[in-house]
């Protein structure tokens, strides 16, 4: 007789609730006729991330001291509930702004793997140990390959897929290998033992530390392992790719904060460094290679390996104003996110081609509420005021600036002033093209009614304008969650 | 008080938005916003305690507690008189564009009301990163303005715009980055005197190219001539005094010590900038080149009065702030009714248009008489507070200022003669009418507030400063 270990199901109650109802999704694919499919699915997994958006909000509530659950292979503290809340949260949108895309079949597949993606990522920021890590990796890692693929209909899906899954495999592996160096030098697979194991000067663990931080990399598409992002994002579909740019962003950033802070203090000295390198390269190369793109998806590609490298600024900052700094970010930058692919969702859906600049041209005065939401994102991807993203950089300069990496700030500052060019481009290509310059293609009749969409991009528009006025509530939330880690 | 300033036109703006009004009713609803906000800052004037001085009207809210960043707003002396000129060149510019009548009116009324609050915001922010809240949101919707109600070169002149401002506030969030964290404390009234060079030029960056000042302008020619005439006579006339109440309120009053360091450098370049400003103002081909370039000269002036740091400077520089923000509000005002007749603003074009057009002839006149500053004009007692300041920097400057004033006598004389008297020039029509008495109605109470000041320029240089010493306060940093 094995006796199992406890398990604290209320800890795990948001991640369940997300496979459940991937599960019934997934049945929903066999059992219910075909019209009624695609309603029933969607509001299955829009259920589940409800009812996990409820229970992160009751964990966070209700965990205000850490503590390790199921062997310790799982936190459950403020951190992991945040960052829950927020991938929840950006899941649920994720599903509103699904609902309408042209799809043909695989209604049932698509919203059971939108919801087990969600679960995968919300059990990967409580990772405590270098199994669960790769575990919740791969959770939600194979969920968004088929994802990128579901739709064969869409031209370069497929190839975004197969790229994402090999180039993915291999961030994987690199993360994968790392952890098994790791675990050779200390011979500890858990986060806090690794720390009281660790020998700062082994040069296996600092291998093996730098092929984690190589892995996570990865999947924050931060440069230089952002190669796959701009084929990946055009080619997958744009609710997916709005999915992917918000939450596994999130997921990866809070678990590289979690994972460097927990398990490698002691190396702290090179971390901080190598994360402040991978974090110019990320506004150096995602801000020069925007500049150039055609295609709306392409530049909110690039612009989000750029938002990665400012991210990665407060995460390098190893302090708790640094925490802080990434957990605020983090809130705004997913309702950007969400809200600017929606957008672009919303623009492809009325005239059946990929979006590019030219093809936006007049949009902002055709669908004032979409056009005007559009302009909020891109000003707070600028970083302006009156938007959450002008706050969420000014603590991210704030805590490198305390790190004493006045440099980072000045870098930020000028990475910030090169991305307005394309920022403000998308701006221009709304709002200011004459009508005899629209070359506007339509598929067909007035554009599609989309409420929820709508309604998504109206949620993210909120949340946008509303982390600049309500900042002190949200970053209380942020120190709460901070204070998780002991740095 | 000072809240319901700044948030009126936001309310506003935002019922504009949201409601589906007609273009009538929005462009009316906007306009009596901006009238509202006159006597808002009536009240503010006639309720603000000068004999007391010092901040007054304050309102304080923690806006994030951790980094000690607050929602701090209070008015100086002086800043009464630059949130009045604010008031009043928005509510002339929203009135003139309700009367061109613009394509999507309620956009347009709405931005422009966002701006008149971004702009109020700038003038009473007591918190260095509200204060940059503000000063970046006025770029918002005056990216918008120019963008799309501009001229057929608007594009390029809006990018030219926006990168080289922003290029300078970038500089400026990392300035406040480093002042602010160093210091412990974002607030204005708190903060202590930096001697860093660094940061000191951060800031000075950012308010020398929103001015601009000589060699950061080359924004300015395009945005001032693509730019519909009301949203230049922002720009210019209001938007510009934001760099100047910058420099008085941060740069020159926290860092005493980097103001040592680079006084003469920056009276060099205010120097340079007005006279070589002054000279391409007299060689510009068009009305609305003739006011930008002026402007250019005129921001010269007013960084020579701040920069000289003494009362007289002070007084005269704040005086000559709201001289040149309601001169040149009405001149391109006057520039675009002008265009508005003869479809062109190129000077060889226009002429003669004094004969049977009284109403035009006697206000462009007069407001170009005071911007020449002949004596008893309100201008002459700003230029002339301005250079007696300045004289005891060195005598040297006093004669750049002298000289430049007679080149502005030039310039101004020559726009007057090309587009009033000589002869009838081609793109005038006979039938080009005089100014309407809407017309009239905005451009003359900008020039009846000119006279007023002409006949008691006390009421301002008196009446900014605690005490009437700018130096004192500025040297204790407006604690």
């Amino acid at each position: 007789m094995i006796h199992g270990p406890h398990i604290d199901w209320f800890a795990l109650a948001a991640v369940n609730s997300l496979l459940a109802a991937a599960a019934l999704a997934l049945l929903s694919a066999v059992l219910v006729p075909g019209p009624l499919r695609r309603p029933v699915a969607a509001s299955l997994c829009a259920l589940g991330y409800a009812a996990a958006t409820g229970f992160a909000i009751a964990l966070y509530v209700r965990s205000p001291h850490g503590h390790g659950v199921v062997v310790d292979a799982f936190r459950r503290d403020r951190l992991a509930e945040l960052a829950g809340i927020i991938l929840a949260g950006s899941g649920l949108l994720a599903t509103a702004i699904s609902y309408r895309e042209r799809m043909r079949e695989h209604h049932g597949e698509y919203y059971a793997l939108l919801a087990a993606a969600g679960g995968g990522m919300l059990f990967f920021v409580g990772t405590n140990n270098l199994m669960t890590l790769f575990l919740g990796l791969e959770w939600f890692s194979i969920c968004l390959y088929i994802l990128c693929a579901i739709d064969r209909d869409r031209l370069g899906g497929l190839e975004a897929a197969l790229k994402y899954l090999v180039i993915g495999g291999f961030g994987s592996a690199v993360l994968l290998f790392g952890s098994a160096l790791v675990y050779g030098a200390t011979g500890q697979l858990g986060f806090g033992a690794i720390s009281a194991a660790g020998h700062a000067h082994d040069s296996l663990l600092v291998f093996g530390l730098a092929m984690i931080i190589a892995g996570l990399a990865f999947k924050a598409s931060a440069a230089p392992f952002h190669m796959w992002t701009p084929d990946v994002y055009e080619g997958a579909p744009t609710p997916v790719t709005a999915f992917m740019a918000a939450a596994t962003k999130a997921a990866a950033l809070v678990v590289t904060l979690r994972l460097l802070v927990t398990a490698f203090p002691g190396d702290a000295h090179l971390w901080t460094v190598a994360l402040a390198a991978i974090a110019v390269c990320s506004l150096v190369i995602g801000n020069l290679a925007a500049l150039v793109q055609k295609g709306v998806k392409r530049m909110l590609a690039y612009s989000s390996i750029s938002q990665a490298g400012f991210m990665l600024i407060a995460v390098s900052a190893n302090s708790n104003l640094g925490a802080r700094a990434l957990l605020f970010y983090l809130v705004p930058y997913a309702a950007m996110s969400l809200g600017s692919f929606a957008v672009v969702a919303a623009r492809e859906r009325e005239l059946g081609v990929p979006v590019t600049f030219e093809n936006m041209a007049g949009f902002g005065w055709e669908r004032p509420l979409l056009g005007v939401s559009m302009w909020a994102f891109m000003l707070g991807f600028a970083g302006f005021p009156l938007t959450g993203g002008f706050v969420g950089k000014f603590y991210a300069f704030a805590a490198a600036y305390e790190h004493g990496w006045t440099w980072l700030v000045i870098v930020g500052v000028l990475a910030t002033l090169v991305s307005l060019y394309y920022y403000l481009g998308l701006v221009r290509a709304m709002f200011m093209r004459r009508t005899e310059d629209l070359q506007l293609a339509p598929i067909g009749g007035s554009p599609p009614r989309d409420a929820l969409l709508q309604t998504a991009v109206v949620a993210c528009l909120v949340v946008t304008v509303g982390s600049f006025f309500a900042v002190q509530p949200l970053i209380d939330l942020a120190r709460h969650a901070a204070n998780s880690l002991s740095f | 008080m000072t809240t319901l300033l700044i948030l009126l036109p936001l309310a506003a703006a935002l019922v504009i938005w949201v409601l589906p009004l007609n273009d009538i009713s929005a462009g009316a609803l906007a306009l009596l916003a901006a009238l509202v906000e006159v006597g808002l800052w009536i009240q503010l004037l006639v309720r603000y305690d000068f004999a007391q001085g010092g901040l007054q009207f304050a309102q304080e809210r923690a806006w994030f507690s951790d980094l000690h960043v607050s929602y701090h707003v209070g008015v100086y002396g002086f800043s009464v008189w630059l949130v009045g000129l604010t008031v009043v060149a928005m509510a002339a510019a929203i009135a003139y564009g309700f009367w061109v009548g613009r394509d999507r009116v309620r956009a347009y009324m709405g931005l422009m009301l966002f701006l008149s609050g971004a702009i109020v915001g700038v003038f009473t922010a007591q918190d260095l990163l509200l204060f940059y809240a503000f000063f970046e949101a006025m770029m918002i919707p005056l990216y918008i303005l120019v963008g799309v109600w501009g001229g057929p070169g608007r594009l390029g002149a809006t990018l030219k715009f926006v990168l080289y401002t922003m290029a300078g506030s970038l500089l400026m969030l990392a300035s406040i980055i480093v002042y602010g964290l160093s210091q412990n404390t974002f607030d204005l009234t708190q903060i202590g005197q930096s001697s860093s060079d660094w940061v000191f030029l951060g800031f000075v960056a950012a308010f020398a190219i929103k001015a601009p000042l000589f060699p950061l302008h080359g924004w300015l020619p395009d945005a001032y001539r693509e730019s519909s005439p009301e949203v230049a006579a922002i720009l210019s006339g209001v938007v510009s005094k934001a760099a100047a109440y910058g420099f008085l309120r941060i740069a020159i009053a926290k860092f005493p010590e980097p103001v040592q360091h680079y006084r003469a450098p920056i009276l060099a370049l205010a120097a340079i900038g007005l006279i070589y400003g002054s000279l391409l103002a007299f060689r510009a081909p068009d009305i609305r080149g003739v006011i930008a370039y002026s402007s250019l000269a005129q921001m010269g002036l007013i960084t020579m009065g701040l920069f000289a740091v003494n009362d007289l400077g002070f007084d005269g520089a704040v005086l000559q702030m709201v001289n040149h923000g309601l001169v040149s509000a009405a001149l391109f005002l006057l520039a675009g009714m002008v265009e508005r007749r003869t479809l062109t603003g190129e000077l060889t074009r226009l002429g003669g248009m004094a004969r049977g057009r009284p109403a035009l002839a006697t206000v462009l006149i007069t407001t170009g008489v005071i911007a020449l500053a002949v004596p008893l004009s309100s201008a002459f007692a700003g230029e002339f507070l301005i250079l007696a300041g300045v004289f005891r920097q060195g005598w040297g400057w006093s004669v750049v200022g002298a000289v430049a004033i007679v080149l502005a006598a030039a310039y101004v004389l020559r726009l007057i003669s090309a587009v009033l008297h000589r002869d009838v020039g081609p793109a005038v029509s006979d039938s080009a009418l005089d100014l309407r008495p809407a017309e009239l109605g905005v451009v003359v109470p900008l020039v009846a507030c000119l006279l007023a000041l002409s006949a008691w320029p006390a009421a301002i240089t008196e009446h900014s400063f605690r005490n009437d010493r700018g130096q004192t306060d500025v040297s204790q940093g407006f604690k």
